[in-house]
């Protein structure tokens, strides 16, 4: 033990055991984004079980019970398992790099925070093999619906409590980590918008997870120790259930998406040749996403029956998160303006994200109008737009991180021609698969069901089609990082873009074990601001 | 005010049906919301159209910029990268533009919103409830009620592998046995409500959907312009059966109405009498399998082995084959904390006694045991 701590640059530990007890930031990053790559497979599995059902009207493949319990744990598992957790891997490989610390402030905390997360999931999935299986709820688990889940629910709920344990360490680590290890000259006023976001994200985490730990404890209680939180006949009211849920849950929105805006504001600057446009209001605009966030949550429930006072507040609040938002994507587009582009992979990937995110902008102002809604609500128009702010959103941004930073991981170039027939693959198809929704929605679909009105065929069809293409094409995603990490492409250099400024591109690719050891100096020529 | 934006909203609502007749050939590539037959879901389309076309102009502004500069400033074009990367007023003003315009769209909202509130002096008041699977109807006052469930069908086409194909099905998935029937031109005022779970009753061509809240109460109103036949379906997920339980609503003139409400009264008024009579076990077995295939299937499924883990089975169950007044207080009572709802207020004596008949002498089950109507009635006091 003592060696190890003497000698921790030439004997770190080999094999298994560098993996179960690494307390290194790189290595637990690495497992991070190995393990959410591994759930966005298993959730994209749930997902293609899903659109292969509603391929046509009529139940040919699952039972209505079965295609509900796979509607659930999609959503669970991509959340919890493959979005969170990937831009968790970014943060950690990526924040000591760019503040030029050494490692992460807590390394023992990174190594449980991450170790936690495969048991949640065995957990999780180990409800398939219980009787009546994982619950018929969706994710949102609305009572008194879900207190008739079976033996599944407290494997759920417990499950769930880990998730946000993990998360919450998580996020103490960033912050952590930011405010103490910055090197000399790394002042806010200089900090990448990668470490901005998640900075701000981290504060999301402590202040949503807990709310949901709560909710589900109260779900917990009602079932088995007959407490009447949401039971009207005991005084309680299930409509409180939603209000406590979605206060967790909007912010969650954000936790998904703050990084991913810091990651286009590090990419679109590199292929621009150009700084970022308006760096301080970039950093105003998602401090005041995260603000709202927790002021917007009812627009999730404007149907529900809330008195008219209700509605409107929540209402003007909704809507104005567009300016914020407006100001990012308004910043991005001049940022580009003037620049000198070049379009390789990672660049192609943040400039779709720019376009279709803000097409789930759209959709959502559209929703934050109440009376509206009482159409939209619950309809695959709110299945549209929130994979567009999930999936072109958050997911493309993480795919764009790991093209922008894998020369820098793994010390080698990707392939870039495998990378862009990916990119165009999946650009065009995830727009088959995803915008006909919006008019599903409007003709009057909603969401959640396994069986539809046959006039809702043909544009069922074609969004899974989109689907199965789009979903087989990310293992040429897999077989491109494969092929990298084994040491395929060429060596990257420690600067392997033109454009790119930051500390992480000072160091060799990939980094050494102790990221930096001695801090550097920041100056203004590389904060590049 | 209100003359004038009617005369707006109706205007708008007549060009969108042109629009829709023009393509009566892409009926199934559906893409729009629909303009609805009432006030309310005409002025929703008309902000619909306000919304969307607000994010048509905004993109093309922002999409356009950014294709000008994917086109002109690439570095394959020898573009020099200017290093400009701050301008206060370009923040100020793409803060305020935006802000002016969500005040342009928050401001009709919001009229909207506040007159979709007012269900002040309703000419009549109609209670929704919404239960697994399925909806009922009260006429509050007129002691008319009635369930409204998915078509027969239907029911028939949307099992696994049926072999029945759900275009050949006349509006598979919205077709009920019994319609909410409205009159036109009245103001009705509708009372949201469910036994079980949250429900949520979604009609687009009344322009909107109210969640059916067990133990709580929502309102809201409708005055229907036109006679016809119109479909939803319930919006939020309600568990297994939630795909099943389409709202059906027919509207007829006002006349026409009130003749079909003193109809219905004297008919559940007949019925009411027939509990009283002595019924013969083939006839209690009938109306128990009609009752046992609309409302129990869905847990306890057509062969009475339940799902393992999830719905008990009744073929052999202990309760079913044991003393009738134990199966009698679990049908009529329910289970606290199960998805068994107290059937007792739902149900009327015959459809118990014919369900509770059936159960004790179907599948494997073979008590023997006659239910009347009457037991039923006594167990009620």
């Amino acid at each position: 033990m003592t060696e190890i701590a003497l000698h921790g640059e030439h004997e770190h530990p080999s094999g298994i055991a560098r993996w179960l007890f690494s307390t290194n930031h790189k290595d637990i990053g690495t497992l991070y984004l190995c393990f959410s790559l591994l759930m966005f497979f298993v959730g994209g599995c749930f997902a293609l079980v899903v659109r292969a059902e509603l391929f046509q009207p009529g139940l040919q493949f699952v039972s209505a019970t079965t295609f509900t319990q796979m509607t659930t744990l999609h959503a669970l598992v991509m959340i919890f398992g493959a979005i969170m957790p990937a831009f968790v891997g970014v943060a950690n490989w990526m924040l000591p790099l760019m503040i030029g610390a050494p490692d992460m402030a807590l390394p023992r905390l990174n190594n449980w925070s991450f170790w936690i997360l495969p048991f949640a999931f065995l957990m999780l999935l180990s409800t398939w093999a219980m009787p009546g299986g994982p619950p018929t709820t969706g994710w949102t688990m609305y009572p008194p619906n879900s207190l008739q889940t079976g033996m599944a629910f407290p494997f759920v709920i417990f499950a769930i409590h880990l998730m946000g344990i993990s998360s919450v360490m998580g996020a103490i680590n960033v912050i952590t980590t930011i405010v103490n290890m910055r090197a000399p000259g790394m002042t806010w006023g200089r900090l990448p918008l990668f470490v901005w976001t998640w900075l701000i994200t981290a504060f999301l985490l402590i202040g949503a997870m807990p709310v949901l730990a709560g909710a589900v404890t109260m779900l917990l209680t009602d079932k088995y120790f007959g407490t009447s939180f949401f039971n009207a006949a005991g005084g309680g009211d299930p409509v409180m259930f939603q209000h406590v849920f979605w206060f967790f849950g909007h912010p969650e929105v954000y936790i998904m998406i703050l990084p991913a805006f810091g990651i286009v504001s590090q990419i679109v600057p590199t292929f621009s040749r150009k700084p970022l446009f308006g760096y301080r209001s970039m950093v105003y605009a998602v401090a005041a996403i995260a603000g709202l966030s927790f002021i917007v949550w009812a627009h999730h429930m404007f149907t529900v029956g809330m008195p008219i006072a209700g509605e409107l507040f929540f209402m003007y609040s909704t809507i104005l998160i567009a300016v914020p938002t407006g100001v990012k994507v308004f910043n991005w587009v001049t940022t580009m303006w003037r620049g000198s582009l070049s379009f390789e992979t990672p660049m192609l990937w943040a400039l779709a994200f720019i376009v279709l995110f803000t097409i789930g902008g759209f959709s959502g102002l559209m929703l934050g109008l109440a009376p509206v809604d009482f159409q939209y609500q619950d309809t695959y128009f709110v299945v549209a737009h929130f994979h567009y702010v999930l999936v072109t959103g958050a997911l493309f941004a993480i795919v764009a991180a790991v093209y922008y930073w894998l020369p820098k991981w793994t010390g080698h170039m990707y392939d870039e021609r495998l990378g862009k027939i990916h990119f165009w693959i999946s650009a065009i198809f995830v727009n088959v698969l995803f915008f006909p929704q919006h008019f599903l929605g409007l003709a009057g679909m909603p969401r959640r069901i396994p069986d539809y009105a046959p006039q809702y065929t043909e544009w069922n069809m074609i969004s899974s089609i989109g689907a199965f293409v789009f979903g087989f094409a990310q293992l040429l995603f897999v077989y491109n990082i494969v092929r990298t990490a084994r040491g395929h492409g060429a060596p990257a250099g420690a600067r392997p873009w033109e454009g790119a400024h930051g500390l992480e591109w000072t160091l060799p690719s990939p980094p050494p074990y102790h990221s930096f050891t001695e801090p550097p100096v920041v100056d203004d020529a590389q904060a590049h601001t | 005010m209100a003359g004038s934006s009617n005369r707006w909203f109706r205007l708008s609502a007549v060009a969108a049906s042109l629009a829709a007749a023009a393509r009566p050939a892409f009926a199934d590539f559906e893409t729009g919301l629909t303009p609805g037959v009432t006030t309310t879901s005409h002025e929703i389309y008309w902000l619909h159209g306000l919304a969307y076309w607000v994010c048509v102009a905004i993109g093309v502004v922002v999409y356009g910029a950014m294709a000008w500069a994917i086109f002109h400033f690439r570095k394959s074009r020898g573009a020099v990268p200017a290093q400009f990367h701050d301008n206060t007023r370009l923040e100020i003003a793409w803060t305020l533009i935006p802000l002016l315009i969500l005040v342009v769209l928050a401001v009709p909202a919001t009229l909207t919103l506040i007159r979709m509130k007012d269900t002040s002096d309703p000419a009549l008041t109609i209670k929704v409830t919404g239960q697994q699977w399925r909806w009922r109807y009260d006429y509050i006052g007129q002691g008319v009620g009635y369930f409204s469930s998915l078509d027969q069908k239907s029911v028939d086409a949307a099992k696994l592998h049926s072999g029945i194909d759900p275009a050949a099905v006349p509006n598979y998935l919205r077709e009920v046995d019994n319609p909410l029937v409205l009159p036109t031109g009245r103001k009705i005022r509708l009372l949201f409500t469910a036994t079980d779970v949250i429900h949520s009753w979604w009609m687009p061509a009344l322009g909107y959907k109210v969640d059916a809240n067990p133990g709580f109460i929502n309102e809201a109103w409708t005055r229907i312009d036109q006679p016809g036949t119109w479909r939803g379906q319930c919006a939020e997920l309600c568990g297994v059966g939630h795909a099943y339980m389409p709202i059906v609503v027919t509207a007829v003139p006002g006349e026409q109405f009130d003749a079909w409400l003193a109809k219905k009264k004297t008919e559940q008024a007949s019925a009411a009498a027939a509990a009283e009579r002595q019924w013969t076990k083939e006839d209690l077995m009938a109306k128990g399998q009609e009752i046992y295939g609309k409302i129990c299937t869905a847990c306890h499924q057509a062969n009475g082995k339940g799902i393992p883990g999830t719905f008990p089975a009744l073929d052999g169950s202990p309760l079913v084959n044991g003393p009738v007044a134990g199966h009698m207080d679990r049908v009529m009572n329910g289970k606290p904390g199960t998805a068994m709802q107290a059937f007792a207020t739902q149900l009327s004596d015959v459809d118990i006694a014919g369900v509770i008949t059936y159960e004790r002498n179907s599948w494997g089950n073979k008590t023997g045991d006659v239910v009347q109507p009457s037991q039923v009635k006594a167990a009620r006091k």
